[in-house]
């Protein structure tokens, strides 16, 4: 009994650090700017400022692109990753065929590469391309998911070969068989991969910072970083008002999917 | 009719020919990716470190170990390698320490799960661009929230991240809080796999406190799930970029330059290329030996229980 | 429906041989079951003729066409898998039309939503068809199930309605009944036969349950260890196999396999008894007689009842032969039995025996006295 007592109290010690910068956060987008400085802290304003600092953080700066542009980036990174990854886990999974192990090989290798390391030969390319200042900058290099080629590999090991085989005596040829029969029975898999890829990627600032100069561009991390250079502290109310914004489409995206999420991430772990 | 002879086969698969074509339209998308964009850049990079090539140059000169033997007298880069290394040095016992105390915690009640388990995971899958911003107000000297608390409960305060003495720290802080979540929902996973009979086991040889409990089944049973977390943490913090980026530019007085930071530097704003590759190797270098502790940790473990 | 021919067929794995120059012949319309233990090859038999494996030597004949390289979608067999094999996601209707859709619908056609804009009148063809199958196998009330939802009996007759619905050349079963409970067997194993019957099918099934390819097969095919030893219809491979491995084989309990002597004319005699009956050959011979061929008389070879089991209907005896450390089984009627318990002593004589030599080959032996026969 006792120790159930100490046991919640330690977490919700716990729980009220882990959740105070987000309602810290809130908190101040509400203030005006005399009052994020006052002396005492306050949860609740005591005069509502609310749509002031909402409304500076969308004309400010093009929040709303900046939000616009993540989704746009982590819905074609996903689409790009599914695209790719699937049907190589399926090859590396179930199919027989020459330079498996080397291709196998090869994505373990690729998964020891931290994504920083490739980042200045890529600029290179890009600006010899001239993409640099494109969505494409951005989206490209996070296209190819080592890890969702690995993950899903491990999940088609589970299907049993039957089914294939039964697939094939029907008469679907191997690219059907990735998408009429791979993909719905992995699809708790990629539910879980594509939450880990929409947060990873959303929240992506190393390669874009590098990538992107434009504002139009901007993806939210960035989109925040830009402002805060921009407004040098001065508007703090505002500031917290576009983080908090940015931050919205994640929470809730969690907390819907919050058990995809976890799973997601665990399954990454515990193989 | 066939012949009364059995006729010699290739003892393939029939169509095992197509499989062979059909594997490999399967796997170029991927492949060509891969190379294209991590193993090409990455042998590049390789390249790079050892030519003397700044960004826009015409000619590719070959400088051989000259950007590694310019490192080694790089005031700058011991600063920030040693910057980086007391970073990882910091947060990773942290991060895993209070993630698994907090997985621990909450396996260990019954109500209230999924909601803890939500406010540890919640600022893993935040914008830390966002939330770093929202904690450089709560390191804020007068107004921040860490030191009105302090001062309510008589500890020192310090201006957190002006201080050059105790930036680093401040950015650790915020490193373990983004991280801790990651770590707590990993080890929540390696508890579920320990099976209960153990600690039933043990009640029944006498012993029932939590500090025995954790001593003699949970800690001897997390040990692959410990080296696995630790890895992964000590990777991740490794990569430390965007606080640094944003909050403290490096400073004060280069006190919290890191190592991805002086690469980017370097490589970007001064676009010397090749010495930026150099220090890129560097990092790839580290983040192996890491990697490869991990195996041999886990594979020793493995044998030898 | 077509004629089956494997002619020679030989599959290494690995370092391990699994066939050996093995030839069948079905007949149109046949149900030919392959028996045999586990690991005797009979399912890589089966992989090779759909073309799911391949082979290292030999042909594999549908009708007159030599089918051995061709892959598995272009030979027109079925094939009903142990585990059944059904598409987790699909309902009972989508998993019988696909074999239909796969082969009829083009594949901008079978592309999901869009493609459906076209090809309506093959898709209705598809569905009169799936309705038809459903119907033969009583499937119509679960049609729009997932499989997760149905029984193990429901879910084999899916699989044999996915089967069915492609009017393949012949259908290859293995071990379809192994996944049911002992009562299910039963009722599926009759419904196969009839079904089979009723379409007029060429088959081939898998199994180890001998009692099952008895009840069930026009012939039985007995493997093992990668060979054929035999082929013949039921109750040829009970009263005349070809040689002391299949003779126990088949049959339950296992036939007793007694070592005898041979004298001089012919003279057959087990533990120094001389039975009635008089062999061809002679030297080292085993004595097969199966346990319902075996009586109590004061004559027959000596034994002491070890135990005794009630069954009902009947009784299993089972004896140690004094002398030559023999253990045999008798299969009685309860009247015979009254009033013996274990340690009794017993005379034992064979009815019906087969004689086999050293090597397990067939030695022919007569009976000398009227009632006896060769069994």
């Amino acid at each position: 009994m006792v120790s159930t007592f100490f046991r919640h109290g330690f977490l919700l010690l716990g729980a009220a650090i882990m959740l105070a910068p987000f309602v810290l956060m809130v908190s101040i987008s509400l203030k005006s700017p005399g009052e994020v400085f006052a002396p005492e802290f306050r949860l609740l304003p005591v005069q509502w400022h609310a749509v002031q600092n909402y409304t500076d953080a969308f004309t400010k700066v093009p929040l709303a692109r900046f939000i616009l542009n993540g989704f746009i980036v982590t819905f074609c990174i996903f689409a790009a990753q599914a695209l790719t990854a699937l049907p190589m886990a399926y090859a590396l999974a179930k199919l027989r065929w020459r330079g498996r192990e080397t291709s196998f090989a090869l994505v373990m290798l690729a998964l020891l590469i931290p994504p920083q390391v490739p980042a200045i030969p890529l600029y290179i390319g890009m600006w010899q391309l001239g993409l640099l200042n494109t969505y494409a900058a951005i989206i490209l290099p996070s296209t190819i998911s080592v890890f969702g080629i690995f993950m899903m590999r491990q999940f088609f090991r589970t299907v049993p070969d039957d089914l294939i085989a039964a697939a094939r005596m029907d008469g679907m040829g191997e690219f059907g068989i990735v998408w009429r029969i791979m993909l719905p029975t992995a699809a708790p898999a990629l539910a879980a991969f594509a939450c880990l890829s929409f947060i990873w990627n959303w929240n992506e600032f190393f390669w874009p910072f590098i990538a992107v100069q434009e504002e139009h561009l901007m993806t939210p991390p960035l989109g925040i970083a830009f402002f805060s250079n921009a407004e040098a502290g001065t508007s703090f109310g505002p500031l917290m008002a576009a983080a908090t914004a940015v931050t919205a489409p994640l929470v809730i995206a969690f907390l819907l999917a919050q058990r995809a999420f976890v799973e997601g991430v665990t399954m990454t772990g515990v193989k | 009719m066939p012949s009364a002879e059995a006729a010699p086969r290739s003892g393939g698969r029939p169509g095992a020919a197509a499989e062979q074509v059909a594997a490999w339209l399967l796997a170029l998308p991927a492949m060509l990716l891969m190379w294209a964009m991590l193993l090409g850049p990455a042998v590049a990079v390789g390249l790079l470190s050892f030519t003397d090539w700044s960004f826009g140059d015409a000619e590719i000169p070959w400088h051989g170990l000259g950007n590694y033997a310019e490192l080694w007298g790089d005031r700058v880069f011991w600063i920030s390698l040693r910057n980086t290394l007391i970073y990882v040095g910091v947060s990773v016992p942290a991060t895993v320490g209070l993630g698994l105390l907090a997985a621990i915690a909450i396996e260990g009640v019954t109500r209230g799960r999924g909601f803890y388990r939500a406010a540890y995971f919640l600022p893993v899958a935040s914008t830390l661009l966002a939330m770093a911003l929202v904690w450089e107000f709560m390191f804020h000297p007068t107004v921040g929230f860490v030191n009105q608390a302090f001062r309510a409960l008589g500890l020192p305060t310090a201006d957190w991240l002006q201080n050059p003495d105790t930036a680093l720290l401040a950015l650790a802080v915020i490193g373990v809080w983004q991280n801790l979540g990651l770590a707590m929902v990993l080890f929540m996973a390696g508890l579920k796999a320990i099976p209960k009979d153990m600690y039933e086991a043990l009640s029944m040889d006498g012993a029932d406190g939590a500090w025995e409990r954790f001593r003699r089944v949970t800690w001897p049973l997390l040990g692959p799930a410990l080296v696995f977390v630790v890895a992964i943490t000590a990777i991740r913090s490794f990569q430390v970029f965007d606080t640094v980026a944003v909050l403290t530019e490096g400073g004060p007085s280069k006190s919290t330059e890191v190592l991805l930071y002086t690469m980017v530097q370097n490589g970007f704003t001064f676009l010397r290329s090749a010495y930026g590759a150099a220090i890129t190797m560097i990092f790839l270098i580290f983040t192996l030996a890491l990697t490869l502790a991990q195996t041999i940790l886990l594979d020793r473990r493995a044998h030898y229980g | 429906m077509a004629r089956v021919t494997l002619h020679r067929i030989s599959k290494r794995f690995g370092g391990t041989q699994v066939l050996r120059d093995v030839s069948l012949n079905v007949a149109d319309g046949e149900f030919l079951a392959i028996l045999g233990p586990s690991g005797c090859g009979k399912s890589t038999l089966l992989r090779v003729l759909a073309g799911l494996e391949g082979c290292d030597a030999g042909s594999v004949l549908l009708g007159e066409e030599d089918v051995t390289e061709r892959a598995a979608k272009l030979r027109n067999l079925a094939m009903v898998f142990q585990s059944y094999a059904l598409y987790p996601h699909m309902s009972v209707r989508q998993n019988i039309a696909l074999p239909l859709e796969l082969r009829r619908l083009s594949a901008w056609q079978r592309i999901p939503l869009l493609g459906r804009l076209s090809g309506s009148a093959v898709r209705q063809d598809i569905a009169a068809e799936v309705g038809q199958v459903a119907g033969a196998l009583a499937l119509d009330a679960l049609l729009d199930r997932r499989p997760s939802q149905l029984s193990g009996g429901q879910r084999q007759r899916v699989a044999l309605a996915r089967a069915m619905v492609r009017h393949p050349a012949a259908f290859l079963m293995d071990e379809p009944l192994s996944n049911l409970d002992a009562r299910l067997r039963g009722e599926a194993r009759a419904e196969i036969v009839a079904l089979q019957k009723r379409l007029g099918a060429t088959v081939l099934y898998v199994t180890h349950d001998q009692e099952e390819a008895m009840a069930m097969a026009d012939r039985v095919a007995v493997m093992r260890e990668g060979r054929v030893l035999q082929v013949a219809a039921p109750q040829a491979l009970y009263d005349d196999p070809v040689s002391l491995e299949v003779a126990r084989f088949v049959g339950s309990p296992p036939m007793n396999a007694l070592p005898a002597r041979v004298l001089l004319e012919g003279r057959v005699e087990v533990a120094d008894v001389e039975l009635p009956f008089r062999a061809e050959r002679g030297g080292k011979v085993t004595l097969g007689v199966r346990p319902e061929a075996l009586r109590l008389s004061p004559e027959g070879i000596p034994a002491e009842v070890t135990r005794i089991e009630r069954l009902g209907a009947d009784v299993i005896l089972h004896a140690e032969i004094r002398g030559i450390a023999a253990h045999a089984l008798a299969r009685l009627s309860p009247e015979h039995v009254a009033g013996l318990a274990p340690g009794a002593f017993i005379g034992l004589m064979p009815l019906r025996a087969m004689l086999f030599d050293a090597q397990g080959a067939r030695i022919a032996l007569h009976a000398t006295r009227r009632e006896h026969a060769i069994g």
